[in-house]
């Protein structure tokens, strides 16, 4: 592998690499973020901000009480969120655990969602802690079952450790078992990791380590996609393009709970990295209330009033 | 349950909705776990309230509630710590009548003289309220140190303090407001009928932005709870103004056993009050290209 | 693909302009006499006519000042007086909304930054000064520290409310009483806070508004009943007022000009540093004293900042300063508009290279797109005149000490910026820059704790903290 001519694969090379990285200054950071979510987003940019985050959504469910049935709803969802309006968009995926994807695949293929692809955690999610041969046999599972994407999580005590390498050749791995089957999230869980100096580390060692997106949480650990997180992230991306011209996509995941909250992460993207950013292939927003909340302030633009959520559907 | 003037009082078959006095720990309003009450009475005997009469459980919560207020207190800007606190001179402003009301049944003084309090623990509150961006002016400092460095002191608080005012709403203004304006949580123990107008004060103080825990209002006896507070381990600091001479020297004594700042005032209004419950840090870092 | 922002504009109909305005004063508006109008630069519609005060004006308003001050404000202890600032603090909260259009109307800067910066650092103002008003004593100049008197105080129009809070909360909590006179194109928002005082119930006297032009300011500085003059303004006009009041027993605070440098080492925070040099100079349509006009980057990262810089400048929004959106607004008049086009050309005649990035400006109103100069030097015209606009002179330095020399080697001393990740190194920069305030890994932070005002030719004394008092106070006893 080459990885992008940048790094040579060992750890030094990557130490090295990822020591003259700029630092991140938090207070800097944070009021750029702030900046940003003062935009007045309205009438047709909000409506077209709407349909975008909904088109972007990796709608999810992971949870130990997950079933088929569970599972079979959230399929039904993604593909007509709103049943009374066809207008809608479909989302930008499922997200579910790996032994449910089967029957995420089937039932979407049966029910007209054939366009819709299957994501899967992986890799022991949440916590990444289990042996390697488990997380490949875990990542290989998933993709036999039909998903396209897999969205793994980084070994986060390697990383607090030092250990950049051992990150780093996980994430080599994962990607080979991928290979042109599926595409790779690579989650950070920027809760744990704390600093944006780690954020921004981070970005680049998956991004050289061959992410397709990176992204920031695993949903069970808070916070999770705040705004400067995402914002340098955004910027890792950005002038990771300048250097080797690959388009890396970026994933917020968690704390996303409601339309402002999407259109302020859309604001993000339009002003850091560039509009090219937005669209389901190089962004996703990882949720499963938003997608109810996106509903009704799509109704309230439509009809003129605000709607209720007796009007739009649960799963 | 209290009695008070109405200033109009209109037809007397109109019977009162009486209050029920409770503690205040942690934004809410429990009564003691020892389900214990003690009485209240007016100046000529007659019944006015049960406040609750706290225990040292109740104190153990209190301080557990201060506690876990005390960083997120201490982290909002001072800017934010004095608008909180003029927010609530202006809820007391609003019921002035009723402090007064309660302090001349409760403490038997002349109305005229009760009102006059309230409005010197109004105002007095006021001006502690505008030391919080203050204090740095005050007792920080840059220090020239001989050698290439840049060398400052700040004063921070210190923790959780615990405040044993006399048994005046004054006196329980003067304990309360230094102590938490440099971003110290509070747990005050009052006593005997001031527990009428600190309940009054502790429903401004649920209506107002103070966050839940910052300060924390136990009523009771000073004798049963000052030598726990005095014990406590995970209290910073205890302004035993109302405390008797004759009994400070053993909570003292107490208190040395995690060396806790313990002070009285007994004279002047100084900002000197506050400073008794905070720290000075001093910071070095090099100067050099 | 691409995500338009749809206009968002902010409401007018919170602000009622009145077609014509007198002045304020002794707790009155009282109607004046000549008139001129006063617009909207983003649109040049006239918003009213504001009055042109003359001497008799003046002359009623110190009048006015001095018998609040003998009869009122001096026997009123300081309890009452901050008591009186907090209400006023108060106040301006619950009308901030209402101040911030109006100003943004007015001055032509955005509605985000009135919204967001201005009227808020506003309440802060009187809110800390309330506070000062009863605690003198521990201002660290000495036991009862005494008041001047009546103050006069001119401002300017770059930040027409926010130097009204400068001038009157400090001379307020302090114990004097005041006239001042607001800048000509921005007189608006001063006459709304004569308002507040009233609402506020604040002696008659005690602050009085007379408005008008150089001359009207001519006649507050010259009058004898005046005992301190506060001044912001041009290092000019500063200069003449020091010529005017030498030999005589005022005293003066003057707050003028700048030019001020914003170095970059090559361990700074680079995309927290692009915003750090956006902000230092097209904030508020680089209309700021302080603003950081001087990029001065080390040469090892001066090509990539600068193309960093330019991409981030590509996402300016110009246009309607009533639009939530719109991050610059239109500068303030014509005469400024014309002063900032004679340095710009300035600037391409001496050489340097300017940059814009693509913006439609509208045809009505003053606007100047946001511009970099690249391949400055010391000795041209806008490394050295202050422009007040939102233009950006970029020069290079190869050492720290060389750095330093070029921050320094100009006769204003406002501000300084320092952008590195190393402490030491950032403290040693401060160390050396003769400047009155410098921001280390930020820019334009302005806070009423924090004391502001220049070294050199950007002029004397301080405005916020503790320092702040001095200029308001005699020493006590």
């Amino acid at each position: 592998m080459s990885f992008y001519g940048i790094v040579d694969g060992s750890e030094s090379s990557l130490k090295h690499f990822l020591a003259q990285l700029p630092g991140v200054d938090q207070v800097g950071a944070e009021a750029r973020a702030a900046m940003l979510a003062t935009r007045s987003i309205k009438t047709t940019s909000k409506r077209w901000a709407i349909d975008t985050a909904i088109s972007m959504v990796d709608l999810t469910t992971l949870e130990g009480a997950d079933t088929a049935g569970k599972v079979r709803a959230l399929c039904s969802k993604a593909v007509r969120p709103d049943p009374t309006d066809t207008t809608v968009p479909s989302v930008g995926a499922i997200c579910v655990y790996n032994d449910m994807v089967a029957i995420a695949r089937t039932h979407l293929d049966a029910i007209g969602g054939k366009h819709v692809p299957v994501a899967a955690v992986s890799t022991a999610f949440p916590s990444g802690r289990a042996s390697m041969e488990v997380k490949i046999q875990d990542t290989q599972d998933a993709i036999d079952a039909g998903a396209a994407e897999i969205d793994m999580v980084i070994d986060r005590g390697a990383f607090l450790s030092g250990q950049y390498g051992l990150v780093f050749d996980e994430i080599v791995k994962i990607r080979e078992v991928c290979g042109e089957r599926a595409h790779l999230k690579v989650i950070f869980e920027t809760g744990e990791l704390v600093t944006y100096d780690n954020v921004r580390k981070a970005s680049y060692l998956a991004m050289l380590a061959g992410a397709d997106f990176i992204k920031t949480s695993t949903g069970k650990v808070a916070p999770a996609a705040t705004p400067p997180v995402v914002l340098v992230m955004l910027e890792a991306v950005r002038d990771f393009y300048q250097m080797t011209e690959r388009r890396i996509g970026v994933k917020p995941a968690g704390g996303i709970r409601n339309t402002k909250d999407a259109i302020k992460q859309l604001v993000l993207v339009n002003e850091t990295a560039g509009p090219e950013w937005l669209t389901p292939e190089f962004f996703r927003i990882g949720a499963s209330a938003l997608l109810n909340d996106l509903l009704m302030q799509r109704m309230k633009m439509d009809d003129g009033y605000y709607a209720s959520p007796n009007y739009v559907t649960i799963d | 349950m209290a009695s008070s003037k109405k200033v109009t009082s209109k037809a007397a078959s109109r019977l009162e909705v009486k209050k029920t006095y409770k503690l205040y720990i942690n934004g809410a309003f429990p009564r003691s776990e020892s389900g214990r009450v003690y009485e209240v009475s007016n100046a000529k005997g007659g019944f006015i309230a049960n406040p609750s009469l706290a225990s040292r459980k109740d104190l153990r919560d209190a301080v557990v509630a201060a506690r876990a207020a005390q960083s997120g207190w201490a982290k909002a800007t001072a800017y934010n710590r004095g608008q909180i606190l003029y927010r609530i001179a202006e809820m007391l402003e609003g019921r002035a009548d009723q402090f007064a009301s309660e302090i001349s049944l409760a403490n038997g003084v002349t109305l005229k003289r009760a009102q006059d309090e309230v409005a010197t623990a109004i105002d007095r509150w006021v001006w502690y309220a505008g030391w919080s961006d203050k204090l740095s002016a005050a007792f920080g400092a840059t220090n020239p140190v001989a050698g290439p460095y840049y060398n400052f002191t700040i004063p921070e608080p210190q923790g959780v303090i615990a405040v044993a005012p006399a048994e005046t709403f004054l006196a329980f203004i003067d304990a309360i407001a230094p102590a938490i304006v440099s971003g110290n949580t509070v747990i005050a123990l009052v006593p005997g009928s001031a527990a009428i107008a600190a309940m009054t004060f502790a429903e401004v103080l649920a209506t107002s932005d103070l966050p839940a825990g910052v300060l924390n209002i136990l009523t009771g006896s000073h004798d049963e709870l000052a030598p726990w507070a005095a014990s406590h381990m995970d209290i910073d600091g205890f302004d035993i103004s109302g405390i008797d001479k004759k009994k400070r020297a053993d909570l003292k004594v107490a208190g040395a056993e995690n060396l806790k700042r313990i002070h009285s005032f007994d004279g002047a209004i100084s900002p000197t009050r506050i400073f008794a419950f905070m720290e000075a840090k001093t910071v070095w870092h090099p100067i050099g290209v | 693909m691409t995500f338009e922002y749809a206009p968002a504009p902010e409401s007018r109909s919170i602000v009622d302009i009145k077609p014509k305005y007198g002045h304020f004063i002794d707790g009155k508006f009282v109607p004046g006499k000549k008139h001129f109008a006063t617009i909207n630069p983003a649109t040049e519609e006239v918003l009213s006519q504001i009055s042109l005060g003359g001497q008799s004006d003046v002359d009623k308003a110190v009048l006015a000042a001095q018998k609040a001050y003998t009869k009122t404000w001096s026997k009123l202890s300081g309890k009452e007086r901050g008591k009186y600032l907090y209400r006023i603090a108060r106040i301006l909260q619950e009308r901030a909304r209402e101040f911030a259009v109006l100003e943004t109307l007015d001055n032509g800067k955005p509605i985000r930054e009135t919204r967001d910066i201005d009227i808020p650092l506003v309440a802060a103002h009187f809110f800390y000064h309330a506070g000062w008003a009863d605690k003198l004593d521990y201002a660290g100049l000495g036991k009862s520290p005494q008041p001047h008197g009546v103050a006069g105080q001119i401002i300017p129009w770059n930040f027409p409310l926010l130097m009204l809070a400068w001038k009157v909360a400090p001379a307020l909590a302090t114990g004097n009483t005041v006239v001042l006179k607001p800048a000509e194109t921005t007189s608006l928002t001063a006459l709304l806070f004569a308002e507040v005082c009233q609402q506020a119930e604040l002696p008659d006297g005690v602050v009085n508004i007379v408005t008008g032009d150089g001359s009207t300011g001519a006649a507050i500085v010259n009058h004898p009943g005046i005992h301190k003059i506060a001044f912001t303004g041009s290092t000019e006009v500063g200069k003449k007022i020091a010529r005017a009041i030498a030999g005589t027993n005022k005293k003066a605070t003057l707050e003028l000009g700048g030019k001020g440098a914003n170095l970059v080492f090559d361990d700074a925070p680079l995309d927290e540093t692009v915003e750090g040099i956006v902000n230092g100079i097209f904030f508020n349509q680089g209309h700021v004293c302080c603003a950081g006009s001087r990029l001065i980057l080390q040469e090892g990262i001066a090509d990539e900042l600068i193309e960093k810089l330019k991409v981030r400048m590509a996402k300016i929004r110009v246009g309607d300063p009533l639009d939530k959106n719109t991050d610059l607004g239109a500068i303030n008049s014509k005469e400024q508009l014309s002063k900032i086009q004679e340095l710009a050309s300035a600037g391409d005649s001496e050489g340097a290279q300017r940059w814009s990035p693509a913006c439609t400006l509208s045809a009505k109103g003053f606007w100047f797109a946001p511009t970099i100069f690249t391949g400055v030097t010391q000795a041209h015209r806008i490394a050295r005149e202050e422009i007040f606009g939102p233009v950006l002179s970029i020069l290079t330095f190869r050492t720290p000490q060389e750095a330093i020399e070029k921050a320094n080697n100009t006769p204003f001393g406002l501000s300084a910026g320092v952008w590195s990740e190393k402490g030491s190194r950032i403290l040693w920069a401060t160390q050396q820059l003769r400047a009155g305030v410098v921001w280390a890994n930020t820019f334009n932070k302005f806070d009423p704790t924090s004391p502001f005002g220049g070294y050199k030719e950007s002029g004397w004394g301080r405005e916020g903290g503790k320092h702040g008092l001095a200029a308001y106070l005699k020493e006590g006893k």
